[in-house]
């Protein structure tokens, strides 16, 4: 069963490209789907657009048999609380803590801190970060150690969708690898429809559907055991990084510029 | 030639109406929050400091300075006259009514308003403003409402610091630099400063204090791009705050003291 299903999505910024150009898309639920594609493609402006940050032109987002474009005001508020948000450089408000960080819901809400410090710190360890890490600001961390109180700062809403948004870029192999098996342990123990971008070809281990994004349209989905198998032009060419294919360069190379 | 001329005239007005529009949205945004939703008391602190106690010594001291030139070139013209008394008085209805509410005004739009539209542009970039969002926090109850609630209550006593060290510079430079009888300028302050001179000046404070934040808040939030655009509101929020302070200085003078 889908938990999102994506209809005849259209967006562009003022009089700009089509960024969302028709695109569909169906992201079945308890399930993890890579979106990949090309830098400047709009991968990150579909992922704003299926939790309701950024508004289409014209389209359906249906979450749960819901048309979530259309809702405003407390129903869209609501919206928000299905959702967790993996943010690219982890969007830490850098003036509190980690604990505050991670607790900022519960404290705004006027709830006792000591009990919203062991809720935390539940989180803190089901993310692999030690307990005094919790005293820190964000300038202390390092990138991996962000996307992980990211992460950690999503799963306290205990959200049925978590959307991650290249969650691994600008880290070490190592951490990388941290950060695809923590998203795959989430996926396991917890059950969460997961919707993931990303660049890197390794995490493709970790998901269940791969889906290209090409043009504003989603080209081409396969299930991710079988990606590698894919002979669609455009899937096959991309993940194997050739420069001959379907899919135009974004930069023209020396020759064509002669 | 013409005809673009009347093009750009014409983008350029709609683009002043765009803004005035989505000003207003955002003030009356940031009103409905603060009186319908529970002030995050900690934070209105916090930001009572920084715009408030924090802008107190730079504002004395423009105060005292103020003060102090304004009976020096006061000074030669009453002496043509025989009328030193008269600069007390002047210089306190000065400060009382324009000078201590403008200076302070424009003192701390440099100060903290650049600041508020700094770090709200800066969260915005940096995505912290769209995580808030996804994680169901008001906006407006979180970032608007303290610093614009604490700068409402806040500049009105700086205000007021502003005023008292302005006259006290001026009493300085009549006492001890034209050698002048000091009772003269106290006394003549006590026969023609009036209490509605005072808080008149104080409610101009407040108004200001509503302007400087609500403005900085406004250019913050609706920030684009990098660190150039993070830049570019700053320079704005400053930029229109302080024509706005002008602006509305002028039509609150005419409202609070046009029969006195």
């Amino acid at each position: 069963m889908d938990k999102i299903k994506i209809i005849d999505l259209k967006k562009r910024f003022d009089e700009g490209r089509w960024i969302s150009d028709g695109l569909n898309l169906d992201i079945p639920a308890g399930k993890t789907t890579c979106i990949i594609g090309q830098s400047g493609e709009g991968k990150s402006v579909l992922l704003k657009q299926i939790i309701g940050l950024i508004q289409p032109n014209s389209g359906e987002i249906l979450v749960d048999g819901i048309n979530i474009v259309e809702l405003k005001g407390e129903e869209r508020q609501k919206n928000f609380k299905k959702f967790g948000y993996v943010f690219q450089f982890a969007a830490l408000l850098d003036s509190l803590t980690v604990f505050e960080n991670i607790g900022i819901v519960e404290l705004e809400l006027g709830h006792d801190p000591a009990q919203v410090r062991e809720k935390v710190l539940e989180k803190i360890a089901l993310v692999n970060l030690r307990e005094d890490v919790i005293d820190k600001y964000p300038s202390e961390l390092s990138g991996g150690m962000k996307k992980r109180v990211g992460l950690a700062r999503t799963l306290m809403g205990n959200p049925e969708i978590i959307l991650y948004d290249e969650p691994t870029t600008g880290l070490d192999p190592i951490t990388a690898r941290v950060i695809h098996e923590l998203i795959a342990d989430m996926q396991k123990k917890l059950g969460i429809t997961s919707v993931l971008i990303s660049h890197d070809v390794e995490v493709f281990k970790y998901v269940d559907k791969i889906s290209l994004l090409y043009k504003g349209e989603i080209i081409s989905s396969v299930d991710a055991d079988k990606v590698w198998d894919s002979q669609d032009p455009y899937m096959y060419q991309f993940i194997r990084g050739l420069i001959e294919g379907p899919i135009q360069r974004e930069i023209p190379d020396d020759k064509n510029k002669m | 030639m013409i005809t673009r001329f009347i093009d750009s005239i014409g983008l350029v007005s709609l683009n002043i109406c765009n803004q005035f529009g989505l000003y207003g949205q955002f003030l009356s945004s940031t009103f409905v929050v603060m009186f319908t939703q529970r002030l995050n008391v900690k934070k209105f602190f916090v930001q009572m400091e920084r715009i408030g106690v924090d802008s107190l010594p730079i504002c004395s001291l423009i105060g005292v300075f103020s003060g102090a030139v304004m009976t020096l070139q006061t000074y030669y013209g009453f002496a043509k006259f025989g009328s030193e008394n008269m600069i007390g008085p002047v210089v306190a209805l000065s400060l009382t009514r324009e000078l201590g509410p403008v200076l302070t005004g424009i003192m701390v739009t440099g100060r903290c308003g650049s600041s508020i539209a700094a770090e709200i542009g800066t969260m915005r970039i940096t995505e912290q403003i769209d995580a808030l969002e996804t994680l169901c926090i008001d906006i407006f109850r979180y970032l608007m409402v303290p610093r614009v609630l604490a700068s409402i209550v806040i500049l009105p006593f700086v205000t007021l610091f502003t005023m008292f060290f302005g006259i006290w510079g001026g009493y300085i430079i009549y006492r001890y630099y034209f050698h002048l009888n000091a009772i003269e300028f106290t006394e003549g302050i006590k026969d023609f400063l009036e209490l509605s001179d005072i808080t008149g000046g104080l409610i101009k404070g407040s108004v200001f204090g509503l302007l400087l934040s609500s403005i900085g808040s406004f250019f913050g939030y609706y920030t684009r791009g990098g660190a150039k655009g993070v830049g570019s509101s700053t320079i704005q929020s400053v930029v229109v705050a302080s024509i706005a302070i002008l602006i509305s200085n002028y039509f609150l003078a005419m409202l609070l003291f046009e029969k006195t």
